[in-house]
């Protein structure tokens, strides 16, 4: 199916089953503890064996020997596989470092050499004794601070030069700006990264992994053992969570199928995760410089922002500007997206890449600069608001809401009453405040296929490669196929994650909830057109399900009749036309936040949070909301704790457990409440949907620091907002 | 991990006889962190001892008026006891304060007195740490190292780890005691202010412990009474180590002690310190942390410490 135009009324529109909450259908078997994760899947082959990989102790440089003698000769050792005996492996596309093979060293912790015996135990102790001697490069400057000056433009986005910055920034009235900085963070995810490989005589790989992306993964594998992709099978029907690090391959697959090559036996791999921080990836530091320029009733006339991140050579990094071309208007605009080469591990996207960072500086910027109006910082964005592209006036956006996040929130929150005095509020030894920030996420769309099978009792099939990295995709998608054939959720089987499946979206970058249902209403479109081929070729567009039956002119027929005589399947997939590229599509909200620190230590303690969001028709309430408390909660680390400390002798992120790299805990989340606007982006999806998984996440951080801000009167620009950063300037006890 | 044998001690007598001249034989209690520093190969006993059927289960009154708590108490019942939440609140405070409710099901008294540091180089056996390998550096104090959560008083040149007890902490407040029992009999009574050794160029040795030799119990003198508290300081609410923690005990009168966690290689307390407390918190850390040698990223555990100490005496006047 093309989707060419705005999707106009169509059988998803029913919401007899799509739009309600429905509980996850694979939840019983999560809470069971049988849903087969990849490390676990003790019943897929015979014979398994295990691998535990060595990770390099240097952050830079070259391995000069590897001796695997002892390591070989100890008990349960089958085989032990050194990089330095293979040249270096082929990647993803996606990928900027090699996993395996060759003998350069490009970050800490990267795979040298695998152990592979028969339990877990016997690799585990063996990889202590495979000795890696290595030549390591000299020092290098770990600090992004000091290369502002090396870096570079961005390969994905340009400059964004509107109008005349300068000269509207310097006859402005009212002007801010300051500089921001972000840490880097690492996903800490549940589920280590995890793989079985086993190849077969003719030389087929099947690989059960953790993965997000099938298909991405599919191709990593053929790249790096040369394979057509019919030759390889990835399944990957379970992943405990993954956040941007499982979106390509890893080394965890890579390893399991050398292993498995080497020994001729079925391996299984994961990341140790002492390993997980430096050895795959994580999201980049960032600085980023803010300059506003507003007239004295708040308009904005001129709006910067300057944000460097770092990579290894050939990345990405991370575009902190991503949200600023778009998300306030302004006609004088200079964004520069820039990058320096660092050699630290590999940065790549972590859920929200761009925007997450981004408007953790961006919306304290907007905070700082409605208190130098005078204004509510509330007003203010309002004010600010924009329904065009305000680089190109010609390009609207296809539906944006962000008003009325901004009013709803407010009034729901009582953010009239509270204290505008920072530092104003003190309950005994707490120092309380309230803030509030804007969110902003674009809502990418890729194209998507599934099949589904009509059995002959009445029931559905959906298969698509589409993957469930928690959020709920098993279930929007049996609510997808329900509404389209006038079946109950309970009545539609669905299956993910498996190569052998349809190529869908994939899960990242919140496209894959409304890409995937997409798909999977065209498959269902296809089901229909036959189902209406059958009923003696009439309008398929006439037809009603309801109930398991379809009437088709006053003559209804239940579907197990239809398919009596044999499962009936329809594949299809979805593709996005150009016309997208003529709206801007993205999703919005505004977050309200009320904490208390401590007078004296400075310890933080978030109280109350909400959220109103505009996403477009929202498939499940209540997984949607599941996505957004979580996206709150990640936020409120990103605030407060989350940071990989680094080593910046030696190149390499220290805390490198879940003991080091803090995450919110429950007793750090009191009360979240969520809204969903009502509404529907009919150029976004047939289904008129947009995703919500990385909403949650963006704006919150800033909307902390402003509370912060407002509890303390001390406005701290270093994330997190560790207590060390105020402990000097707290008022006397 | 490497192999190991594994055996059960009926009695304290018999863990100390098995133990006895083999270097390589470790006890095992609780084993929250034995285990996981086995699973790394940063402890790799060739045996293990457990010590948990020992019988050294239970918390008696003592002739002194005091508590005798048997060194495999688990943290929860020691934390829930009636006796110790009516007359030691601060260890109480302090035991809930420390790791998860699950952990401190299996945690055992005597484990907990001995667990090991939390420095990151300690955990990551490709970096260069003296207490591990005697002799071969200390990664954290290198060019560049990481060193927010480490020590800033009783450190040396060798190592600035920080000795990562809550409990202990508590106890170093209220003058315990250490009970010990080595192969030969001969048991020792070891007040907790000299169980600990400072690193040194030594910082591979922790306590005074001998090889063998085996905690029966920890006690505590009479009550003290007094106002207790013990405040916790870190990053999240809950499940971390301290950044900086303090104990407290603060009689009617002004008078009163004042321990630390998180700043030294042992609870941190010194008697000239506890002297100021009716001058106020600043007093008592010119006291106490005098002689702090902090690194620029753990400095602010110094103002930490007092004005966590500050709001606490605010909080206790205010009572
Ligand atoms: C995730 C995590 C978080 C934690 N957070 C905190 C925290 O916030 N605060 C805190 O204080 N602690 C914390 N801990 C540490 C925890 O308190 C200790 O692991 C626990 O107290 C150790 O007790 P155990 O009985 O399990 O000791 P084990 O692991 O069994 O033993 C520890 C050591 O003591 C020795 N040993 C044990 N018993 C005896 C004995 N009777 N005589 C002589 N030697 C003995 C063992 O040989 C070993 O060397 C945390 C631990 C974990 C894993
Ligand atoms: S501070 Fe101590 S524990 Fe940490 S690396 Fe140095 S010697 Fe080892």
């Amino acid at each position: 199916m093309d989707f060419n135009e705005p999707a106009g009324t169509n059988p998803a529109d029913r919401g007899t089953v799509l739009g309600k909450s429905t509980p996850r259908i694979d939840g019983p078997l999560k809470t069971s503890g049988h849903a087969p994760y990849a490390y676990e899947r003790h019943d897929v082959a015979e014979d398994q064996l295990a691998g535990y990989p060595v990770f390099s102790a240097i952050a830079r440089g070259r391995i000069t020997r590897i001796d695997s003698a002892a390591a070989e000769a100890a008990p349960g050792v089958v085989a032990v596989i050194r990089s330095t005996d293979m040249d270096v492996l082929g990647k993803h596309g996606m990928n900027v470092v090699p996993h395996f093979g060759g003998d350069e060293i490009r970050h800490y912790h990267q795979a040298v050499a695998l152990v592979v015996a028969e339990s877990f135990e016997a690799a585990r102790a063996a990889s202590g004794l495979v000795r890696v001697a290595y030549d390591a490069e000299g020092h290098a400057d770990y600090d992004l601070s000091t290369h502002r000056d090396t870096a570079m433009a961005r390969k994905a986005e340009p400059d964004q030069d509107v109008g005349d910055f300068a000269a509207a920034f310097a006859e402005a009235p009212v002007t801010l700006d300051e500089t921001y900085t972000t840490p880097c963070q690492t996903h800490a995810m549940m589920e280590p990264h995890a793989s079985i490989a086993q190849w077969d005589e003719e030389g087929r790989l099947t690989v059960w992994s953790s993965t997000q992306m099938v298909n991405w993964l599919v191709e990593g594998l053929c790249s790096a053992f040369d394979l057509d992709p019919d030759q390889v099978r990835v399944d990957s029907p379970f992943i405990g969570g993954g956040f941007g690090s499982k979106l390509f391959m890893r080394a965890d697959s890579v390893l399991a199928a050398l292993g498995a090559r080497a020994t001729g036996r079925p391996v299984k791999v994961a990341l140790p995760r002492p390993a997980i921080a430096n050895n795959t990836t994580h999201r980049a530091r960032t600085i980023q410089r803010i300059r506003i320029g507003a007239d004295r009733d708040g308009r904005i006339t001129a709006i910067a922002h300057d944000g460097l991140s770092h990579t290894q050579p050939g990345g990405d990094g991370e575009n902190s500007t991503a949200q600023t071309p778009f998300f306030y208007a302004g006609a004088n605009r200079l964004i520069t997206p820039r990058l320096v080469d660092l050699h630290l591990p590999e940065a790549h996207a972590m859920r929200a890449p761009g925007e997450a960072s981004g408007l953790m500086a961006l919306e304290i910027a907007m905070d700082e600069m409605a208190e130098k109006l005078g204004m509510d910082p509330v007003e203010f964005r309002i004010l600010n608001d924009t329904q065009v592209d305000p680089g190109q006036p010609d390009r609207p956006f296809s539906d944006r809401n962000f008003v009325t996040c901004l009013r709803q929130g407010a009034d729901r929150f009582g953010w009239a009453d509270r204290n505008t005095t920072p530092g104003g509020r003190r309950e005994g030894m707490w120092l309380i405040g309230h803030g509030m920030a804007g969110a902003y996420r674009g809502a990418l769309t890729m194209n998507s296929g599934a099949l589904v099978r009509l059995r002959p009792d009445g029931t559905a099939v959906v298969e698509t490669d589409m993957t469930d990295i928690g959020t709920g995709s098993y279930t929007i998608i049996a609510q997808t196929a329900a509404e389209m054939l006038g079946l109950g959720v309970d009545q539609v089987e669905v299956r993910l994650g498996d190569s052998r499946y349809p190529v869908s979206s994939g899960s990242g970058g919140q496209f894959g909830a409304p890409s995937s249902t997409a798909g999977v209403y065209a498959a269902c479109v296809k089901l229909r057109e036959e189902i209406a081929r059958r009923l003696g070729n009439v309008d398929a567009g006439s037809l009603d399900f309801a109930d398991g039956r379809v009437t088709a002119s006053g003559r209804s027929t239940s579907l197990a009749e239809i398919a009596a005589d044999g499962e009936i399947t329809a594949e299809d997939k979805v593709a996005f036309g150009e016309f997208q590229d003529d709206v801007l599509m993205a999703t919005f909200a505004a977050h309200f936040v009320e904490l208390a620190v401590h007078a004296g230590t400075g310890e933080t303690r978030v109280r109350r949070m909400l959220a109103v969001c505009d996403a477009g028709r929202i498939l499940n309430p209540l997984s949607a909301r599941s996505q957004v408390i979580g996206g709150m909660v990640m936020g409120l680390g990103a605030a407060l704790m989350e940071e990989l400390a680094i080593d910046t002798g030696r190149g390499f992120f220290a805390n490198h457990d879940l003991a080091g790299y803090e995450v919110p805990v429950h007793a750090d989340i009191a009360s979240q409440e969520v809204v969903f606007l009502d509404t529907l982006d009919p150029a976004s999806t047939p289904l008129k949907a947009k995703g919500v998984g990385e909403l949650g996440l963006c704006g919150i951080a800033a909307a902390v620091a402003n509370a912060h801000y407002n509890a303390t009167g001390l406005r701290i620009r270093d994330y997190p907002l560790t207590l060390d950063k105020v402990l000097e300037e707290l008022p006397a006890i | 991990m490497r192999e190991f044998s594994f055996e059960r001690a009926g009695d304290a007598g018999q863990a100390a006889t098995l133990a006895a001249g083999d270097t390589g034989a470790k006890f095992i209690a609780g084993g929250t962190n034995l285990l996981d520093l086995m699973k790394l190969e940063i402890e790799t006993p060739s045996r293990l001892i457990d010590v948990t059927g020992t019988g050294l289960d239970r918390i008696e009154q003592t002739d002194a008026g005091g508590l005798r708590i048997g060194a495999m108490v688990r943290n929860t019942d020691l934390a829930a006891d009636d006796r110790i939440r009516r007359d030691y609140g601060v260890l109480t405070r302090a035991l809930v304060a420390g790791a998860s409710g699950q952990l401190r099901n299996m945690a055992t008294s005597g484990g907990n007195l001995l667990q090991r540091t939390r420095c990151p180089y300690f955990y990551d056996t490709n970096m260069a740490c003296n207490k591990r390998s005697p002799g071969a550096g200390c990664a954290a104090l290198d060019s560049g190292g990481f060193t927010r959560p480490l020590g800033v008083i009783g450190i040396s040149d060798h190592c600035i780890a920080t000795h990562p007890s809550d409990m202990a902490v508590a106890m170093r407040l209220l003058d315990a005691q250490v009970e010990t029992l080595d192969a030969a009999g001969n048991s020792r009574s070891i007040p907790l202010e000299e169980f600990y050794l400072l690193p040194g160029d030594t910082p591979e040795r922790e306590t005074v412990l001998e090889p063998g030799e085996i905690i029966t119990a920890v006690t505590l003198p009479a009550p003290i009474g007094g106002h207790q508290a013990y405040h916790k300081v870190r990053d999240r609410a809950s499940y971390a180590f301290a950044l900086v923690s303090v104990a407290l005990v603060r009689q009617a009168d002004g008078s009163g002690r004042v321990a630390l966690g998180g700043v030294a290689p042992q609870p941190w307390r010194r008697a000239a310190a506890d002297a100021e407390l009716p001058n106020g918190a600043g007093a008592v850390m010119a006291r106490l942390l005098d002689g702090a040698r902090p690194t620029a990223q753990n400095a602010f555990k110094i103002t930490l410490a007092e004005r966590t100490l500050a709001a606490m005496l605010a909080e206790a006047e205010g009572n």
